[in-house]
């Protein structure tokens, strides 16, 4: 039971570092990024290569997944996305739909459809056992990983002059651009860094979520929940909703295993119903 | 508007002048008329059924498809509901059809009509769902509708046979009379008929009133409501319509094919439905119809050098038709094909 609350909890982290870049670009740009998770598919995949063709160890690999997915974020954004802003919701969600194809065509020819393995570092495997609670060494570690960005990013968010004014973006886009504040510049810093983000979670994630070629639209409408649900506003929002998700996801699948998809979709509508407009309350 | 209501001497509360109803009737009618080209597009459709006799398959598909892609048209072309979840209705009608001819009702329209009426009710029921929120919500719970189905469809195997699909469909004459064969003559000319029936329905549906209110409800829901269209109400009605269309192509698929798989309730088709329309451009019922048929030389000519990777090809056309901007490309083409049959 416990153990199965830990697992669960491990897997919300992996949905929260996942996508709370989602978040913001939802919340600042009202943007319908649906591409999302092909960023996250593209750390998993730097970790691979990383390892199996330069012998990079594991956890070395992860710091580059994360700045790789940050490049390959702000190269995009700059080029592509931007473009988009202005557009209506109907071209956003073409436009990351086509994304999506391409990431997945593009990942199927370069490394084959299969689903990869990563070879965790011996010290990450196996479980232990504390208190009569059955730990799975790597979930713990991608816990305590995942803590620890959690407060990072809470302490930038609310610190620092940047997280000031990103906040002041994400509440009223035109008042902070009257004010000063460069909006594109930080949105694209943000984008970056949320990119960069979904493809640590991605490596991070590769060995419980599995990762193959339809990664992206395997966890879209993981990711939207979590958005949708959690909000834009704040990091607690979404931090909140990962967890319930992933608690949620793993207890279904494990006590109605025939029912277990059921139980987060079924979750979902039932949330829009009651509340419309999400906690996303700025959506137009 | 204070331009209308100067034109209109007609006070509140009564019918307008008869000159002004005249003009209503007029441009009603005026919208309803038959357009030289739209003759010619059916009549080389017609022809299609005799001059090409060895692509029946293919041509069945892309009736089909370009039904699927009229009914995804009804709500994103002219209520601008965008759905990522229409697959829903699709599969729903086809595992519909299909089990009816399993469980001994080989008749095909029975079936077909049953699949109309059982996504009827389904899209009445989740239009209420449908309605609440903003694109993004409506998309997120469209696509939940659908994951939903698929995950039932593939749990419910003793029903649907799971991820083996739905086998052993054999359909008995087309009202008692026109066997299926071999070469998808039959099947082809029944999944064109039933298109252009309702093809038929569409075009007199959008061409009346209820059309033109709902072209308001898209183009501007809040002054909709305001001169008194029913906005919600419209949106329901017109949600309705187009799960019916949706299941009809889907239940076409499932008899003319004769198999059912999981597959129809996929993501991808929502997807596929949703490029279809756009390709062909929304919003003048003949874009889904256009739309299959270049999607499907597309994917024929693509598959030919790589079978396997024709999303990508297809990813980044997606992204250049936005980047292009979507009107401007299915427009440059329109405004071409207009100027070419004015010469003619």
């Amino acid at each position: 039971m416990l153990t199965l609350l830990f697992d669960g909890i491990a897997y919300g982290m992996l949905l929260f570092i996942l996508s709370c870049g989602l978040s913001v670009t939802l919340g600042l740009m009202n943007f319908v990024n649906l591409a999302h998770g092909a960023f996250a598919m593209a750390g998993g995949y730097a970790t691979i290569v990383l390892m199996s063709r330069f012998d990079v160890p594991f956890v070395a690999t992860l710091p580059l997944a994360f700045l790789f997915t940050a490049a390959l974020g702000l190269v995009l954004e700059r080029t592509l996305y931007r473009q988009l802003y202005g557009k209506s919701h109907l071209d956003q969600v073409l436009f990351s739909i086509g994304l999506v194809f391409v990431a997945v065509a593009s990942v199927d020819y370069l490394m084959g459809s299969q689903q990869q393995i990563i070879k965790l570092p011996a010290a990450l495997q196996g479980r232990v056992e504390i208190l009569g609670v059955n730990i799975g060494i790597y979930r713990s570690f991608i816990i305590a990983i995942c803590a620890v960005l959690v407060v990072v990013l809470q302490l930038i968010l609310s610190k620092t002059r940047f997280g000031s004014r990103l906040r002041a973006a994400v509440d009223d886009r035109r008042v902070a651009q009257g004010l000063g504040i460069n909006v594109n510049v930080i949105f694209a810093a943000t984008f970056a860094v949320g990119s960069g983000l979904a493809g640590l979670g991605g490596a991070l994630g590769a060995e419980i979520l599995g990762l193959d070629p339809v990664f992206p639209l395997k966890f879209m409408i993981y990711f939207l929940i979590v958005v949708t649900v959690g909000g834009t506003t704040t990091l607690t929002g979404p931090f909140i909703a990962s967890l319930v998700l992933g608690v949620a996801d793993v207890a279904g699948k494990y006590y109605v295993p025939a029912a277990g998809a059921f139980v987060i979709y079924t979750l979902m509508i039932v949330f829009l119903l009651v509340r419309p407009q999400g906690l996303f309350a700025r959506a137009r | 508007m204070t331009i209308g209501l100067a034109a209109d001497p007609a006070p509140a509360g009564h019918h307008p002048a008869p000159a002004t109803a005249a003009r209503v009737v007029d441009a009603l009618k005026r919208r309803r008329r038959w357009r030289p080209l739209e003759t010619v597009f059916w009549a080389a459709t017609l022809a299609s059924v005799l001059l090409l006799p060895s692509k029946h398959l293919i041509l069945n598909e892309i009736a089909i498809l370009a039904l699927f892609a009229l009914s995804l048209d009804l709500i994103l072309g002219f209520a601008g509901v965008i759905s990522l979840g229409h697959a829903a209705f699709f599969g729903v009608g086809a595992y519909c059809a299909g089990l009816f001819a399993t469980h001994g009702i080989t008749e095909p329209l029975v079936g077909l009509v049953a699949a109309g009426v059982l996504n009827a009710l389904l899209g009445w029921a989740t239009s209420y769902l449908v309605l609440r929120g903003s694109d993004l919500t409506r998309l997120m719970v469209t696509m939940g509708i659908a994951l939903i189905l698929g995950e039932l469809a593939n749990q419910m195997a003793w029903l649907t046979g799971g991820a083996d699909g739905l086998q052993g469909i054999s359909m008995g004459p087309i009202a008692g009379w026109f066997e299926f064969d071999l070469f998808g003559t039959t099947a082809y000319a029944y999944s064109l008929s039933v298109l252009f029936v309702l093809f038929l329905a569409a075009r007199r549906i959008t061409n009346s009133p209820f059309g033109l209110s709902l072209l308001s409800v898209r183009d501007n829901p809040l002054r909709a409501a305001a001169v008194g269209v029913p906005v919600n109400g419209r949106l329901v009605q017109v949600y309705t319509l187009a799960a019916a269309y949706a299941g009809v192509a889907g239940a076409l698929l499932a008899q003319t094919t004769q198999f059912v798989s999981v597959d129809v309730l996929e993501f991808h088709r929502s997807a596929d439905v949703m490029l279809i329309l756009i390709i062909g451009g929304t919003g003048y019922l003949y874009g889904g119809l256009v739309g299959a048929v270049l999607f499907k030389l597309l994917q024929d000519l693509l598959a030919g050098f790589t079978p396997q990777y024709w999303h990508f090809w297809i990813g980044i056309f997606l992204i250049a038709l936005v980047l292009v901007g979507r009107e401007r490309m299915v427009g440059g083409v329109a405004a071409a094909v207009r100027r070419l049959a004015r010469r003619t």
